[in-house]
């Protein structure tokens, strides 16, 4: 029997699939009927109108002809706008930064006693738990329109971002920097500046290009909100139905926004 | 001088890895440690500096009883013992000069070490420090642009700048090329020498040992089981130490005496 199967191989070795991702099949099938009969009600029982649709077309019709072609001659709002946003961006920017590091130092598992570790965390899941644009309609509410409840926002967003990134950093750092200062009887706040910090610095200056860039384009959208800049500049323009304005606007900001990822991406590129 | 009585580490509920050593290290002698892998050396030096907190017995650093101490009386007690480590361990983002100076750190006040405004006579020892072990020229160099020997020289005056009442290396020269081994074992002689300084080095490489060490422990699964002159170390002592795997260590340990002959002088 074993010297006939050691001959001709058996049909069984001679076909091979791949063993499905799911495993059990009443889930697998279950899934997929589930997902489609819930697609195919969620899309019955959308409002479409007919009416409401074609009206809209001509009016998308009316809006692009009146864009065209782009009219940049109020060009001083259109610089001021982008002024107005830049500063929004390098302040918010260097504030969360500024912020960021202790609470990053807080959130690293590694060298933050437990207590301080689940307050860090929670610093950053709080500020991680709203999309900027809720947060502007807050600030907006509280500080009233223009740059401050920018930049409060923007602050808010770059550490829910770069803390959350370098406390990580810190988790993985070479610990045997960390214990040759500790055996040689250096202050906890000095290990932390002399063995900690070298370590990440690469990383929080990288982080602190890319939110600079991230905080630009984040306050385009948050001005629309209310909170100053270039946002706010392009919103009172749809507001006046100055259509070929707003385009102007849109095509700057496209620009600039090219622009900055490109010089960002070379810096992070070249600090490694 | 160094004294440990007793010392048992017990990592978690597990088996001990240290079971109750007894060395003594007299002033400026340099002793080395032998033993297979696991056999608990890294465990006892780091229990000398409490990296690794000992779980029963003394060690006593020149009077001090070191296993009770406090934060702030144990960071004031380790400024008094200098470590080398085998990976090296310095800041390799920082300069040879700050990585020296990184042994100052728990001496100088706090501000002075945060605007790294080094004492004038700690730069002045530095130098000093460097041009004896050949590095003085790579003050403002970064440590990563160092070689293994350089680096580990680095490492060496960083533990110097401590101005310790005792060196403690863990496999100093494991990472390194076999000259720069053997450079750097001698400047530890030498050094031990000039400066009347107790040195302990954790070491695999048995003919260095032999060669730069006037005395070699050998553990074995947590105990000292050889003590002696270089010569003592015969080839029934080299096998009492490294013959057998851990886990038959373990087990001799456990059913009894061991029933190789202990060979404590």
């Amino acid at each position: 029997m074993s010297t006939s199967t050691d001959q001709t191989v058996p049909s069984s070795r001679r076909h091979w699939r791949k063993p499905p991702f799911i495993a059990n099949p009443v889930l697998r099938w279950g899934l997929v009927v589930g997902v489609a009969i819930y697609a195919v009600w969620a899309i019955s029982i959308l409002p479409f109108d007919l009416d409401r649709i074609s009206q809209g077309m001509t009016r998308a019709a009316r809006i692009f002809s009146g864009a065209f072609p782009p009219n940049f001659d109020r060009y001083e709002l259109l610089i001021d706008g982008f002024l107005e946003s830049l500063q929004i961006a390098i302040l918010a920017t260097l504030l969360g930064l500024a912020l960021s590091v202790p609470i990053a130092f807080m959130a690293a598992r590694n060298i933050a006693a437990k207590p301080i570790y689940m307050i860090g965390r929670a610093i950053i899941i709080l500020a991680r738990s709203f999309h900027p644009v809720i947060v502007a309609i807050l600030f907006v509410k509280a500080v009233g329109f223009g740059p401050v409840a920018g930049i409060l926002t923007l602050t808010l967003y770059s550490i829910g971002f770069v803390a959350k990134m370098l406390a990580e950093r810190i988790e993985e750092i070479d610990w045997g920097q960390v214990e040759a200062l500790r055996a040689s009887g250096t202050r906890y706040i000095s290990v932390l500046q002399f063995a900690v910090l070298p370590q990440i610095m690469p990383r929080q200056i990288g982080l602190g290009i890319y939110q600079l860039d991230s905080n630009l384009r984040a306050s385009a959208v948050v001005g629309i909100v209310g909170a100053g800049g270039i946002g706010s500049t392009l919103m009172n323009a749809f507001g006046r139905y100055d259509y070929d304005f707003a385009l102007a606007i849109t095509l700057v900001i496209i620009g600039v926004i090219l622009v900055s990822e490109a010089i960002s991406g070379r810096i992070r590129r070249n600090i490694g | 001088m160094l004294r440990i009585q007793n010392l048992i580490k017990r990592y978690g509920h597990g088996e001990p890895v240290l079971r109750g050593l007894d060395l003594d290290v007299p002033g400026e002698s340099v002793v080395s440690i032998i033993g297979a892998s696991g056999a608990g050396k890294s465990t006892l030096l780091r229990c000398i500096n409490r990296l690794v907190e000992p779980t029963e017995g003394s060690i006593e650093l020149n009077g001090l009883e070191l296993t009770h101490l406090k934060r702030e009386e144990l960071r004031k007690a380790r400024r008094r013992i200098g470590m080398i480590f085998q990976g090296f361990n310095l800041v390799d983002r920082l300069t040879v000069m700050e990585n020296v100076q990184c042994g100052r750190l728990g001496y100088i006040p706090y501000w002075r070490a945060a605007l790294r405004k080094y004492p004038a006579e700690d730069i002045e020892r530095a130098y000093h420090l460097m041009e004896r072990v050949g590095i003085a020229h790579y003050a403002n160099k970064r440590a990563d642009a160092l070689s293994g020997g350089e680096r580990q020289r680095v490492g060496v005056v960083r533990a110097l700048m401590q101005q310790p009442e005792i060196l403690l290396a863990d496999e100093p020269t494991a990472s390194l090329d076999p000259v720069s081994s053997r450079q750097i074992m001698e400047l530890l002689q030498t050094l031990s020498q000039e400066l009347s300084l107790p040195v302990l080095i954790n070491i695999h490489n048995v003919a260095e040992a032999r060669e730069y060490t006037q005395r070699i422990v050998g553990m074995r699964f947590g105990k000292l089981i050889f003590d002696g002159v270089p010569a003592d170390l015969d080839q029934e002592a080299m096998d009492a130490v490294y013959s057998g795997t851990p886990g038959e260590a373990r087990q001799q340990a456990e059913s009894g005496p061991a029933h190789s002959p202990a060979v404590v002088s």
